[in-house]
């Protein structure tokens, strides 16, 4: 392979220099290092330790819960874009710039601070336990702060992608005598649904590999309510570098899938990734 | 048999105004979900934070962020992040130059590989940096024979904070450079400019605002970076805790109201980062013209 | 300062951008390089300004060799298409620039900077932005901006491409003052025939990464060398038909002389201009009776599509008195003679 660049701007080798040397220091070597570590287990060995019956628990939790939250911010995220691009109201701005704060806000607050509201004695752990719904400590907790984590995705991804409908679409519609609900269901969401799912895998994906804001009101029992980054921190502290390792392999393995299918999903549709 | 005449279907006359927009109590309805969703999931959290903060009195609160151990983790996690910001930024710089001003083959997995780290858990993150560094590591002996120390040490804490923040200036780059072409570069080369007058004079001010987009972004999530920099840490107070991990430590010594005073703080540089990003973004959305749609918005 | 390529050429992935082009221009001519979109003729702009490398070949600029000359080294002017002026700088910054990075003194560079700033008829704007112009402002700055470190030749890329109709006439007319008054070797890229014609005393043609014809517009437009310059300069009718004997072509009932070293049989393709057809209400000589089929109006002419019997057509195009005059109506009958005709044999590729 001829590697040699045909642009005529100055300053090729330096910059590709630096980019390739620093993306090895700091990213590939040491992901190597995790394969490389990874494969002084036996194949047997391996699957063991990624298939025993607490890590498996912690899959079913992690994925679930995961995947409850990407589906209500998907439902609810598109209701907050589209209030957010088509009408107004006070405050607007507002509220347009908190949507980042998960982004924003460190983990671990977010993850002590959803815990202090739903223990039992919290603002709204205190409406909810009479009710007979324990929130902190359950895998419904987990899903809170699941959803907490993943909302500016959809809404973020949406946001443009509305912004930018031809208006042209809608009038053309109602030109063709379809009422307001019919554009909307048969015109203007299917327009929408690549970067609905790609707005959706974003959050489902940041989900998955999600620590901080988890550990805390999650509660930590094995076999219940223990999500699989949790459990390579435990197997760390233990000194269980070959079970870290193998699961720590799973977890780069299904984040790797995921980029690249979000990464196909976006050239597909055009919507640019977000942070 | 004639139909008769209630059984013909009359069809309303769609009134344009109204068939493109939703009725009123639809808005309402939409808006009021809208808002119940951020309020439960982003107001009250806000409030709870400042709330606990402050629940055993501002001489508490001031006392708590005031604390050897505290100030130690606000340093550390200056240091951490002034590296990651400063690292990344060059990385940015050179990767958006190298991938947007030239054809290479393998251009699209030089891109997906610094997205990579995106989508690492961040516990993988620093799993990775024990792995190599750590007494288990693959360079753990040799470390150890040279009395050098990356894990449980400052040098871990900024690797797994600069590979959380890798992409984050990158990816804001590359688009935008990508967007705004080559043209104003060839014209500077073709008038004589050297490598470094293109990118300081020409290249520079006009990404300028993406970068510092970047930047408060890198920032952050730098700040804020927790399962990371808890792998490689090794809690130790006052040596190696950033603020997340000195809240995470007095949270799980019961110490609710001091963990969150520091988290307040923590929060604080959250809403600033919203501010910032907020107007930083309004210009930095100006500067994104490119030059074929500034040649057509010409005034005539 | 002449430029001068040889064997030129250019290839991306397999495609030919420039392939094989040699040309010559003269000192103070004014050139014209046109062609369809993915042509290669702002790929052969590009490098002969330094901005694109030459697979092989040779640039000559003066008759000095410059195929791997830096830019600066060149000392060329270039004119972008969509002008690429620098955003965050003033009128003043932007044409100074290249007198800057030459880090000529203060003074030297004022003086030049109002010096064109008066040739392109902006003084007074020197400190707006380019978002605070207009688009033939804009690219007036461009030009001084290319100017002002006193080029030998001046290389505008589709330098009108964004502008619209009377903007472009304007400038046309500038660009020409403006090379009469410096005198300066100017090639300028054009996909719109009209501007090369006006504007250029010479013009190259460029198809599929090749020159096609080199000439000065009357030669181009009476004497197409190739299939391609017949349709792409100017409209034209073309059938197809092929040599019936020695000498001569038959299509429905006109019969055109054709090259006697045609062999009998040969199939061939025949152009003519509409306005090379000859159309009479009466009878004169050597005509072919037609019937007007349809009349479009095109301002200062009428075209007529001809129905001239065996399901074949042909268009005319008279000048409006003239049709007025004589009385012309959709479905009434006329005479006509093709006056003026090119043919080209039709090879195996087409």
């Amino acid at each position: 392979m001829k590697f040699k660049s045909t642009g005529i701007l100055p300053g090729f080798g330096l910059t590709m220099g630096f980019t390739l040397a620093y993306l090895s220091l700091i990213v590939l070597i040491p992901l190597a290092a995790l394969i490389l570590k990874s494969t002084t287990l036996t194949w047997a060995q391996f699957v063991q330790e990624v298939t025993s019956p607490r890590v498996m628990a912690s899959y079913k939790l992690t994925f679930g819960a995961s995947l409850v939250g990407a589906l209500i911010n998907s439902v609810f995220g598109v209701i907050v874009a589209w209030v957010l691009v088509r009408y107004e109201f006070p405050g607007k701005k507002l509220v347009d710039a908190m949507v980042d704060l998960p982004f924003a806000l460190p983990t671990a607050v977010a993850g002590i601070t959803l815990t202090a509201l739903y223990a039992p004695t919290g603002w709204i752990g205190r409406l909810l336990e009479p009710l007979g719904i324990p929130v902190a400590y359950t895998p419904l907790g987990v899903v809170v702060a699941l959803t907490f984590i993943g909302l500016p995705f959809v809404v973020r991804t949406l946001q443009p992608v509305l912004e930018s409908l031809d208006p042209e679409m809608e009038k053309a519609a109602v030109s063709l005598g379809a009422g307001r609900w019919y554009t909307v269901t048969r015109v203007i969401l299917p327009t929408l649904a690549p970067a609905w799912i790609t707005g959706s895998s974003l959050a489902f994906a940041r989900a998955v590999g999600e620590y901080g804001s988890v550990v805390f009101i999650a509660g930590n029992m094995p076999m219940k309510t223990e999500i699989t980054p949790l459990l390579i921190i435990t197997k760390l502290e233990q000194y269980d570098y070959a079970g870290a390792t193998s699961i720590g392999v799973v977890m780069l393995v299904i984040s790797f899938t995921l980029l690249l299918a979000i990464n196909w999903l976006q050239s597909r549709t055009g919507v640019h990734r977000i942070h | 048999m004639a139909p008769r005449v209630d059984e013909v279907k009359t069809y309303p006359v769609l009134d344009p105004a109204r068939a493109l927009t939703e009725p009123r109590w639809v808005r309402w309805v939409l808006i009021a979900v809208a808002l119940s969703f951020i309020a439960l999931f982003l107001l009250v959290p806000l409030a709870q934070v400042f709330a606990s903060a402050l629940d055993k009195g501002m001489g508490y609160y001031f006392n708590a962020v005031r604390e050897p151990a505290a100030l130690s983790a606000v340093k550390l996690t200056l240091v951490a992040a002034f590296f990651s910001v400063v690292f990344n930024s060059a990385f940015g710089l050179a990767s958006a130059w190298a991938i947007t001003k030239f054809r290479f083959p393998g251009k699209s997995l030089l891109i997906t590989l610094i997205d990579l780290p995106f989508t690492v858990s961040p516990v993988v993150s620093g799993l990775i940096y024990v792995l190599l560094f750590g007494l288990q590591g693959l360079l753990g002996p040799w470390l150890k024979a040279h009395n050098l120390h990356i894990i449980f040490a400052l040098p871990g804490i900024v690797l797994a904070t600069v590979f959380v923040t890798f992409p984050f200036i990158s990816r804001e780059l590359i688009p935008l450079m990508q967007e705004q072409g080559s043209e104003e570069e060839e014209a500077a080369m073709v008038l004589g400019a050297g490598g470094r007058q293109i990118f300081w004079k020409v290249t520079l001010p006009n990404i300028q605002w993406g970068l510092l987009y970047g930047v408060i972004l890198c920032n952050a999530r730098a700040m804020g970076e927790f399962g990371a920099v808890s792998v490689v840490s090794g809690h130790i107070r006052g040596l190696t805790n950033t603020l997340p991990l000195h809240v995470e430590i007095l949270y799980n010594e019961y110490d609710f109201t001091a963990a969150f005073a520091v988290a307040s703080l923590l929060t604080f540089l959250a809403v600033l980062t919203l501010i910032a990003k907020t107007l930083v973004g309004l210009k930095y959305e100006k500067s994104r013209q490119t030059p074929a749609a500034q040649a057509e918005s010409g005034i005539a | 300062m002449s430029i001068e390529v040889r064997g030129l050429c250019k290839h991306y992935n397999g495609f030919k951008a420039v392939h094989n082009v040699s040309a010559k221009l003269e000192t103070g001519s004014l050139t014209a390089l046109l062609g369809p979109s993915g042509s290669g003729k702002s790929t052969l702009l590009r490098m002969i300004a330094g901005l694109e490398v030459p697979d092989s070949g040779e640039i000559h600029l003066t008759g000095r060799e410059a195929t791997f000359a830096s830019a600066k080294e060149r000392n060329v002017g270039f004119v972008f298409q969509h002008y690429a002026l620098f955003k965050h700088m003033t009128v003043f910054e932007n044409i100074a620039f290249g007198l800057r990075v030459r880090k000529q003194g203060e003074r030297g560079i004022q003086d030049r900077v109002f010096e064109l700033l008066k040739l392109i008829q902006l003084t007074g704007y020197e400190k707006r932005y380019p978002s605070q112009l207009s688009g033939g402002q804009r690219q007036r700055v461009a030009v001084a901006r290319a100017l002002a470190p006193r080029p030998e030749v001046l290389l505008l890329d589709e330098p009108f491409g964004a502008l619209d109709a009377k903007v472009r006439e304007e400038l046309r007319e500038w660009i020409l003052r403006l090379h009469e008054e410096t005198n300066m070797t100017t090639l300028f890229v054009t996909h719109d025939q009209q501007e090369a014609m006006e504007v250029a005393g010479r013009i190259l043609i460029m198809n599929h990464g090749e020159i096609e014809q080199d000439g000065t517009p009357i030669e181009i437009f009476d004497q197409p060398a190739t299939h391609f310059i017949a349709q792409f300069v100017g409209e034209s009718n073309f059938i197809d038909t092929e040599v019936s004997e020695k000498g001569l072509a038959v299509w429905g009932p006109f019969r055109f002389s054709v090259a006697p070293s045609l062999p009998v049989g040969k199939k061939i393709r025949i152009y003519f201009r509409p306005n090379d057809v000859y159309m009479t209400a009466q009878f004169e000589t050597l005509q072919v009776r037609a019937r007007i089929a349809k009349t479009r109006f095109k301002g200062t002419t009428i075209e007529y599509k001809l129905d001239i019997g065996e399901d074949k057509y042909i268009s005319a195009q008279i000048p409006k008195g003239v049709a007025l005059a004589s009385g012309f109506k959709e479905g009434g009958e006329v005479y006509a003679a093709i006056t003026a005709f090119h043919v080209f044999p039709i090879d195996a590729e087409g």
